[in-house]
């Protein structure tokens, strides 16, 4: 196993981590974190990669989906964080749970 | 108020571990049996390098070979902060109150800091060219700079409201599509540069985007960051 499979593999672990923690969080602001795992795992299996091509330098093309990924990864964040703040600031809760949403929804709607 | 269960039913922690653990293990699997030694796009890339205009790969595939992808990916940026704006300020034109007085030693260091990470930034944006750089490490650090800024107390751009602050934020997507279209028009297809000026034409597409970005990085943390209260309040009072 090469240095570069390690990373690889790695951000397989990540990824799979970030999915577990999606599901099982019922938490919005667990779940934003789980999705962030997640997409760093995206990133590590990109720059893994990348690194598979003979020679010293990497293939720059997946080195710019990355960077693109990034910014388009902080800008989601930004705004699941704002739609769960907002979710909070109108329910007072937290999660999707429809009990929740549902006892917050008539709340709101005064 | 009852407070969120952090943790979901053993039975959905279970069946999670057996979804997630699957998957993760098809996707290392298939990750695993890709060709090793594969060239992939690197030679296509090294091939055409002199025809985009500029020295560095990663650059030339994102303002050249792929110019598709990184236009539509700024208007996933412009898109979101769109967003996050109509959730939190829209509601009013004040800038939300980071901080309200930081400490000296902050305030301080904020201003020796400041002008150092715009110069920086510069940097960035015409190292691109030629070296690891370019609009998005451009941005990033000016954008950085301006949370800076809020978090030192300074930052209420009393200016940067309304239009001003919606024609930073579209910019950088502007001008890359009237350049896109521009290129059409003249070249016959979408982001095909003519071959004198691609490297003019890529640096202002990258200049205008790392305003753009840097904007766009600054107002998702800032309108992002008043307590709830406030948000509450504004939100209330706009009704």
């Amino acid at each position: 196993m090469t240095q570069a499979d390690l990373y690889t593999v790695a951000g397989g672990v990540l990824f799979t981590i970030g999915l577990y923690g999606l599901i099982t969080r019922p938490h919005l602001l667990y779940k934003v974190l789980a999705l962030n795992v997640a997409s760093g795992g995206v990133f590590m299996v990109f720059v893994g990669v990348a690194r598979r091509v003979p020679g010293p330098a990497p293939d720059p093309l997946p080195h710019a989906m990355v960077l693109t990924g990034i910014v388009v990864t902080v800008s989601s964040t930004a705004y699941a964080l704002a739609l769960a703040k907002r979710i909070f600031t109108e329910t007072g809760m937290a999660t999707l749970d429809s009990a929740d949403t549902m006892e917050g929804g008539e709340d709101a709607a005064e | 108020m009852a407070e969120p269960e952090l943790r979901s039913p053993l039975a959905v922690r279970a069946a999670a571990l057996a979804i997630s653990g699957g998957v993760g293990a098809l996707l290392i699997r298939a990750l695993l049996v890709l060709p090793k030694d594969e060239a992939g796009l690197a030679p296509l890339v090294k091939a055409n390098l002199d025809a985009s205009g500029v020295k560095n790969p990663v650059t030339a595939v994102l303002l050249n070979f792929r110019g598709y992808d990184t236009m539509l990916e700024i208007a996933v940026l412009v898109l979101a902060t769109i967003g996050v704006l109509s959730l939190t300020i829209a509601h009013s034109d004040k800038w939300p109150t980071v901080a309200e007085h930081a400490a000296p030693a902050l305030s301080a260091l904020a201003r020796f800091l400041a002008p150092a990470m715009v110069l920086v930034s510069g940097y960035l944006l015409w190292a691109g060219e030629h070296a690891p750089g370019g609009a998005f490490q451009a941005g990033s650090v000016l954008g950085a700079a301006g949370i800076l800024l809020a978090l030192s107390g300074y930052a209420r751009p009393a200016g940067m409201t309304g239009f001003a602050l919606r024609a930073a934020i579209t910019v950088g997507f502007i001008v890359f599509l009237a350049a896109a279209i521009g290129d059409m028009l003249i070249e016959g297809a979408l982001l095909e540069y003519p071959a004198d000026h691609a490297k003019t034409i890529m640096l202002a597409i990258e200049a205008w985007l790392t305003v753009s970005i840097a904007v766009i990085l600054a107002s998702l943390f800032i309108s992002s960051a008043s307590p709830v209260e406030e948000l509450r309040r504004r939100i209330r009072g706009g009704r």
